[in-house]
């Protein structure tokens, strides 16, 4: 409930230029896509939009920092990062639902089981298993290999989880007012973000480029790749996130009650972690 | 900061007309410095009401922008034979016409609505992230700018329908689709922090003494139209990122000679596609249920289960998406499944219909402009709401699928639903945005022109499907030839008195009579308590409420 | 049609109430407003009865879905592919097929000359199909997701690319059916009707004899040698009838989805690559692999007429029999 001093901030030259920087990337992305040039037009609109989110956020820590903000504006700042994080789910739920669809039903009616199984009179060669090494179209050439779980994936589950539990520790550290140990452990969680990223990228290259796992590769290494790839990337922006959080930890940015940046980084970075949990079970073990 | 004369100013630039200066706040606004003017006020602007402007004129310049493509497409149909467009250039009509109208009309249209009225109506000084809300509402053009450029492009725009079926739409279509995707999912960056922004509103920002129970229909509708929102417009997001993929990077997704199939397209487009249905139907029953009290000048019947039913058509939208696909040869358990599901999904939207009718039930009622437009919603709606129960029966759909009775059907729920829905609610409103009424006598032949055009319009095609017209195609058989020339008069007479809403709305924004605070005589709600015309600013010491009233300011 | 009786019921009397509260209850005639606001008994009231009514329409919904899902039991299988655009029937086991196009001329639709009674609904090769025999669909498709619908059977499935649905009839009456393809396919999804023949069952017998000796007839005539202006006439048809929709009648095309073969390197180049790609299609683009669509006599008579036609006189023919051969492997 408001107590009237609910902060409204008059106009601002970020969100229109956000609007440009995001038009511009996309646009540039659809060129290159299209045309296979003016991929620069897509780099300048990322950087336009980190630059952005760097000034927008520069204000909004500014107005924090000069207590213009009151106890109602961090609940509004909760519940839009709570949302944030349930439509990021939402849009994991979609290829995840797809996963399940093509290896519950499609896979199997292609290979003559179940409600629509006549389908097998077009393939009548195909055998269904997963990870799908032979797509039914021989056009399309499948994995020669996939990777096994209990590799590089389970490392990079115990890189994830220990970092969920570092984080904790960074943010308990934060609350008692101990700020070095805030940073510290903040900084390790940071360090094996990285590391995660690393594994991953050279998960990527041995998959690509030994295995025949590539996103041409059948419904397996597009869904392989999508899956773990747009996982990849909150992973990378959340380690980028958890760095600013470090740098403000640094410069005494936050206080023991307030600092719901830090938080919502938080938040972030936990969700990020469940991702991976299903991501490890249902892309690599089963 | 916005002193009488500077908001004087403001209230022209947004109205082009006489200001309500008189009315204006002394403000204890947080910004600093002069607030800019010209077009650099509503670049930068973070003012719910005049984002919600902008919102408003946005739409309605993207249902004019449609609606010439809908008359594009009834020219053509005008006759059997192909007389003006090709059929290429006819299917790209078709897809952008529901594009825009889905995406660039009524739901910015329901946005705007929401920007303007939420706020007054929880009594809050504006929307919860009130930058962010600008950010939303920019996204816009450039989505749609991008998306309308497709159509000058090699090969043409999106010509595979607004549901956009791969593999029409992965390997089959033009060069444009990415562009069609990007436009797609900027618009959806748009709705998703939009929602948002307007669950953060209502969950945080009501005045001491509101209960979530004692909020318009309006605020709860659009609460629950926003977690609709943010639930679903990531998975269409994930859809055409898969198609994205399919197209340019050599994926399976949809394709069954890599594994996938083109049908899991569908279930993914419709588990956001029917959600969506409700976005845009949801705002309506919010609208209608303010107007039918107001002006029957009693309480709205069954508000408690008004909620109640608004909360279960919301969460049975996700599980009823299949109804779309009957004839894609689902596994017969889907099948009964989804017909069962969609069948429960008219008890709770009958619920409403009573409720309406027994709010007008021993009221006293009077027919101004936005009570007609209210009252044939609710009779257009239900006409609507019957042919989908009857769409709902999958034996009986095998019949009307992918026919014009479909066509008929959405189009019902759609534009003398949704769209009379956003009219009444603009004509309801009109008052306390400028300050003045709109003028009677056009308004009445606004509505009556409509009524009769949009009829006349949709309810032929009705017959034409039944007598087994497929939608979508630039050319028929001869024994639809009546049906269709009935619908293309009735849509020319709906498109022109469209102009009628303009003349209306410019000459409201200019003058008029002038409207007091409370507007209209039966009217409650809290924004009926702040001046006519709104002050840019209001409610900035929120008011302390009790039963949704005001019993201090 | 019951339901939409129920629902007209539904709409009397619910728009009846309306009404009557719209005449007896305006402010014009001086009404004062009653104050209720909720009553709980007629709130349940009006939410159980909607769902008796509910529920005694879905009983019988049920009990038909279930017979229409039961494909079982079947005379005759028909597997229907779809094409852009066109209709390609097999007879399964039987060793027929054929493809079925729009029949309606170009000058009718362009508004030249007069249409005639079964405008757009008028194809070449109608499917042709016994009464009284339980008959199975297969429906399918070549490219993108069509549907195939005639009304009369409560026939309409998708036909999905790479999956087959099913579907089943069983026709009472003898006649001519018509239908239309239901779902967008592109640009001439307004120009694939269904035409479907419906024989008593003796005639049907003897027609299907007839045409499988028509099939092996044709076989064995792919086996001789073709002279090219015996080709070029064929050609010059089967272009008409299935190519130039998209590759258009003057070979020009529409780029950039379909290239024009006028001049063009795979048209006036190698002749096996023209071959291949009429066979097999190309991956990623709508150009369809013809291998199953045409005969090999048809299939080297388009080849030739491409090669010969608007100025791309290469001279060059391809023997049916080569065709044949490649087919075969």
């Amino acid at each position: 409930m408001s107590s009237g001093s609910y902060y409204v901030p008059a106009h601002s030259a970020w969100p229109i230029l956000g609007v440009l920087a995001v038009g511009s990337m996309m646009v540039g992305t659809g060129i290159w896509m299209v045309h296979g040039s003016a991929a620069w037009l897509s780099g300048i609109g990322l950087l336009a939009v980190m630059l952005v989110m760097a000034g927008w956020f520069r204000d909004v820590i500014h107005e924090s920092m000069s207590g213009l903000y009151d106890d109602q504006m961090d609940r509004s700042f909760r519940w839009g990062m709570g949302w944030f994080i349930f439509s990021e789910l939402m849009f994991f739920a979609a290829f995840f639902g797809a996963l399940f669809y093509v290896r519950t039903f499609a896979l199997p009616w292609l290979d003559g089981e179940g409600a629509k199984g006549v389908t097998a009179l077009l393939w009548p060669d195909f055998t269904a298993s997963w990870p799908l090494m032979n797509p039914p179209d021989a056009s399309i050439s499948g994995p020669k290999e996939v990777l096994s779980p209990w590799q590089l994936p389970l490392a990079n589950t115990l890189l994830l989880v220990s970092s969920s539990i570092t984080l904790t520790v960074a943010h308990e550290g934060l609350k008692m007012g101990y700020r070095r140990t805030a940073r510290n452990w903040l900084a390790g969680t940071v360090g094996l973000g990285v590391c995660f990223l690393t594994l991953q990228g050279i998960e990527y290259y041995e998959a690509w480029h030994h295995l025949g796992l590539t996103l041409q590769a059948g419904v397996y290494g597009g869904t392989f790749f999508l899956l773990t790839g747009f996982h990849g990337l909150h992973v990378t922006i959340g380690t980028l996130i958890l760095a600013v959080m470090l740098v403000r930890v640094i410069r005494g940015h936050f206080s023991t009650e307030h600092h719901f940046a830090f938080e919502a980084a938080a938040w972030y970075w936990h969700f990020v972690d469940a991702v991976w949990i299903g991501l490890f079970l249902f892309v690599y073990v089963f | 900061m916005a002193s009488d004369k500077s908001h004087k100013a403001v209230l022209q630039a947004s109205e082009g007309g006489t200001s309500g200066g008189e009315y204006s706040s002394a403000s204890q606004h947080a910004g600093h410095g002069a607030a800019p003017r010209g077009m650099m006020r509503w670049l930068l602007t973070t003012n719910h009401k005049d984002i919600g402007t902008l919102y408003l004129i946005f739409s309605l310049t993207m249902l004019f922008i449609g609606g010439i493509m809908a008359l594009v497409i009834r020219t053509e149909l005008f006759q059997p034979g192909l007389q003006m467009v090709q059929p290429e250039f006819f299917n790209q009509m078709t897809t952008m016409h529901g594009l825009i109208m889905v995406f660039g009309a009524i739901m910015p249209a329901f946005t705007g609505l929401a920007n303007w009225m939420i706020p007054l109506q929880i009594g809050a000084p504006d929307m919860a992230l009130p930058r962010l809300n600008n950010f939303s509402f920019w996204l816009l053009p450039v989505a749609f700018l991008l998306l309308l450029s497709t159509l000058l492009m090699e090969g043409g725009g999106p010509n595979f329908g607004w549901t956009f079926y791969a593999p029409l739409s992965t390997t089959y279509a033009p060069p444009s689709t990415s562009f069609f995707i990007f436009s797609l999912h900027i618009a959806g960056i748009s709705s998703i922090l939009g929602a948002i922004n307007i669950i953060a509103t209502i969950l945080n920002l009501r005045a001491p003494g509101m209960r979530m129970m004692d909020m318009p229909l309006f605020v709860w509708t659009w609460l629950i139209t926003a977690f609709l929102l943010i639930a679903v417009m990531p998975v269409l997001a994930g859809a055409i990122t898969m198609m994205l993929f399919d197209i340019n990077f050599g994926t399976s997704y949809f394709n069954a000679a890599g594994g996938g199939d083109p049908v899991l397209f569908q279930h993914l487009f419709w588990f956001f596609g029917h959600p969506e249905v409700y976005i845009m139907i949801l705002p309506a029953f919010g609208i209608v249920s303010a107007i039918v009290p107001t002006f029957s000048r009693k309480r709205l019947f069954g508000y408690a289960s008004m909620v109640y039913a608004t909360g279960s058509i919301a969460i049975m939208s996700f599980l009823v998406w299949a109804h779309h696909m009957f004839a894609v040869g689902l596994p017969l358990v889907a099948e009964l499944f989804f017909m069962y599901t969609t069948m429960l999904i008219a008890v709770p939207t009958g619920v409403k219909v009573f409720n309406w009718i027994a709010t007008m039930f021993r009221g006293s009622i009077s027919f101004e402009p936005p009570m007609l437009f209210a009252i044939a919603f609710i009779v257009q709606f239900t006409i609507g709401g019957f042919s989908g129960l009857m769409l709902a029966i999958a034996p009986a759909d095998f019949q009307y699928h992918d026919t014009y009775f479909v066509v008929a059907h959405f189009h019902y729920v759609l534009v003398p639903g949704a769209l009379f829905a956003i009219l009444a609610g603009v004509y309801y409103w009109l008052p306390k945005w400028t300050g003045f009424y709109p003028h009677e006598g056009l308004s009445k032949w606004h509505f009556w022109l409509s009524v009769v055009g949009v009829n006349l319009t949709f309810f032929p095609m009705h017959f034409s499907g039944l007598a087994g017209m497929p939608r979508r195609i630039p050319d028929y058989a001869l024994q639809f030839a009546d049906f269709n020339m009935l619908s293309s008069l009735g849509a020319f007479l709906f498109g022109f008195s469209q102009l009628l809403f303009l003349v209306v709305i410019i000459k409201c924004a200019r003058g008029g009579v002038r409207a007091p605070a409370c507007a209209w005589e039966g009217a409650v709600d809290l924004e009926w308590s702040v001046p006519s015309p709104a002050p840019l600013h209001t409610f900035e010491v929120p008011p302390q409420t009790r039963d949704g009233q005001i019993v201090r300011p | 049609m019951t339901i939409f009786w129920i629902c007209v019921i539904i709409g009397v009397v619910v728009f009846g109430i309306m009404g009557y509260s719209m005449i007896r209850h305006r402010k014009s005639r001086g009404a004062i407003p009653a104050t209720f606001h909720e009553n709980t008994r007629i709130e349940i009231l009006w939410t159980i009865i909607p769902l008796v009514i509910l529920f005694v329409m879905a009983v019988p919904a049920t009990a038909t879905l279930k017979d229409m899902y039961d494909a079982s039991e079947s005379a005759l299988d028909i597997k229907v592919t779809g094409h852009q655009w066109r209709w390609q029937y097999e007879y399964l086991g039987e060793n027929v097929a054929f493809t079925s196009s729009l029949a309606t001329p170009r000058e009718q639709i362009n508004n030249t000359s007069e249409k005639g009674e079964h405008y757009l609904l008028e194809v070449d090769n109608p499917l042709v199909l016994p009464i009284n025999r339980k008959v199975r669909f297969l429906t399918t498709s070549a490219d993108v997701i069509h549907s195939w619908w005639v009304p009369d059977f409560g026939v309409k499935k998708d036909a999905i690319p790479g999956f087959i649905n099913e579907a089943w009839t069983r026709i009472d009456t003898p006649g001519t059916y018509r239908g239309q393809c239901a779902e967008l396919c592109g640009k001439d999804h307004g120009f694939m009707p269904v035409v479907v023949q419906a024989l008593p069952e003796a005639e049907f017998d003897e027609w299907l004899v007839a045409r499988k000796a028509e099939a092996e007839a044709s076989l064995s005539d792919a086996g001789r040698d073709w002279g090219l202006e015996e080709l070029m006439e064929k050609g010059e048809k089967t272009y008409a009838t299935i190519c130039a929709a998209c590759h258009q009648p003057n070979g020009q095309g529409m780029p950039p989805a379909f290239p024009s073969l006028v001049g063009s390197a795979i048209v006036t180049g190698d002749m096996q690559a023209h071959i291949d790609i009429v066979i097999n299609g190309k991956a990623g683009t709508p150009m369809a692999a013809f291998a199953d669509v045409l005969s090999p006599v048809e299939l080297a008579a388009v080849i030739t007429y491409e090669r010969n036609a608007w100025g791309n006189d290469t001279g060059e023919l391809v023997q049916p029999a080569v065709i044949k051969e490649q087919l075969s492997q």
